[in-house]
């Protein structure tokens, strides 16, 4: 049941591709030669360092150690979904939208899933808690990014729609109807896509790496299925959580919009 | 029929204020140079920004009611008006007979199909001539037009002064009149005010005031 283990020629066989390509890059005056080669640098150095966080944190499975790198990795994602707003909210609540809502569409899920599906023994057994922490992590970012960025993106682009409604005597939550349906939709339709394009299109990374890894592929379909389960849930729960805390910050009690609460866009 | 009575005591914005007025059911002009808060003025009169003072009407201040409770009674008509729904219809309250509807938009000189037309259908000027007629149609009791007529011609100006006029008389609410134009606010004000950065003063002031200047 073990892989095959790869040697140091394996892995410089496949990054030579990556440096055949950076060469292609600049003969074609692509301009991305420095920036890939930057790219694999930085990926070989952290997912090294990962390896040995990983490697060590298995070893002791010390809840204090699990909890603390949940944290990092929860703060920063947080810290990724307010860079990828085109108009960042101002303040620490723009990092409090991504840290709020990936609490809930993540950590929450996760704990569920290793409390009442896992079943380990401890429970934050790190080989399962920190995996599925990740995958959740890095899937569900995707959603409540994309529907965060929308939702700030059209407040600016509609004010005058949302303020002449407001004028008319409508409350905020009317003025905003379809607005946020639009920015709660364009955060789930790619984990919805996925879903749908999962086995037909796509083999789902973690269920190609278990079959490597020697589980039977009914087994591995098995944990892909929960994990995309978990994934959906997660992103739905991560992006309604996300499109309220911003609607909420950007209108007052008197149902008023306060714009100037977001940050001039980046040039 | 109740007379409406507005009244603004203190109003502060931004850097503007304090202003005081107090209206009867009368059309009110507001002038002032370009860049003064004209607009503000009026959005800070139906609490679409902060402000400070306070707005009452018929003796209940603003802070008695709701956002959206506040601004069904005193409805602002905007400079450029905006559509979000796919048919002129929608932008009518739901509960309106379209009877009512077709009536309203035809003393403004329209058929009864535009209320099926898509917004893009419409020309500059009736899109504001239609603006008129989405916010009459909830029966402000106080009605604030922001530069209403400057994109207007001279026919349709006349209909919709004249609309405006009607419906103050017919319900005996407080209009309040935003114009550069001097001819417009003598022809339908009762009363006009010069905005300044720190007052409201009566237009008849402001002229005396240039003269004595020059």
């Amino acid at each position: 049941m073990n892989v095959t283990p790869l040697s140091s020629l394996d892995l410089s066989i496949a990054a030579g591709l990556i440096v055949i390509l950076a060469v292609l890059s600049v003969r074609l005056n692509l301009g991305l030669g420095q920036q890939m080669v930057v790219s694999a640098i930085r990926m070989t150095i952290q997912l090294l360092l990962i390896g040995i966080v990983l490697q060590s944190l298995f070893a002791t499975s010390a809840f204090w150690m699990i909890f603390l790198i949940s944290m990092v990795m929860l703060v920063a994602a947080g810290r990724e979904v307010r860079v990828r707003l085109k108009r960042k909210i101002r303040g620490w609540f723009g990092f409090g939208v991504g840290v709020g809502s990936m609490f809930i569409s993540s950590f929450s899920v996760t704990i569920l899933a290793l409390l009442v599906i896992l079943k380990q023994d401890p429970w934050y057994e790190p080989r399962y808690a920190i995996p599925f922490l990740g995958m959740l992590l890095g899937n569900t970012m995707t959603g409540v990014a994309l529907a965060s960025d929308r939702m700030t993106s059209l407040f600016f682009e509609q004010q005058e729609i949302i303020e002449q409604r407001l004028m008319l005597g409508e409350t905020w939550r009317e003025a905003i109807a379809e607005l946020r349906k639009d920015g709660i939709r364009t955060g789930m339709i790619p984990i919805i896509n996925a879903m749908a394009a999962a086995g037909l299109v796509s083999l789902p990374g973690m269920m190609t790496g278990q079959i490597l890894g020697g589980t039977p592929p009914v087994e591995a379909v098995k944990y892909q299925l929960l994990i995309m389960f978990l994934i959906g849930a997660g992103t739905g729960f991560g992006v309604i959580c996300a499109v309220i805390m911003i609607e909420r910050h950007l209108f007052d009690s008197r149902h008023r919009l306060r714009l100037e609460k977001l940050l001039p866009p980046e040039q | 029929m109740k007379q409406a009575h507005f009244q603004i005591a203190k109003l502060t914005f931004g850097k503007n204020g304090p202003y005081d007025l107090s209206c009867g059911p009368e059309c009110i002009g507001i002038k002032g140079v370009s860049g003064i808060g004209k607009t503000l003025f009026l959005r800070a009169l139906c609490d679409l920004d902060p402000h400070g003072g306070e707005v009452i009407l018929n003796g209940r201040k603003l802070s008695e009611f709701t956002g959206p409770q506040w601004r069904s009674q005193v409805g602002m008509v905007p400079a450029e008006s905006r559509w979000w729904h796919s048919r002129i219809r929608d932008h009518f309250p739901i509960q309106m007979e379209r009877d009512q509807i077709v009536e309203m938009v035809n003393t403004l000189g329209f058929k009864p199909e535009v209320l099926n037309w898509q917004p893009s259908r419409l020309s500059t000027g009736e899109k504001q001539r239609l603006s008129l007629a989405r916010t009459l149609a909830r029966e402000p009791a106080v009605l604030l037009l922001d530069e209403m007529g400057s994109g207007l011609d001279s026919a349709n100006l006349q209909t919709v002064e004249q609309i405006v006029l009607e419906y103050q008389k017919l319900k005996q609410v407080t209009v309040i009149w935003v114009s550069h134009d001097d001819d417009q606010l003598h022809r339908v004000c009762d009363r006009s005010f010069t905005l300044l950065v720190d007052k409201l003063i009566p237009v008849e002031e402001t002229s005396s005031l240039q003269n004595k200047g020059q």
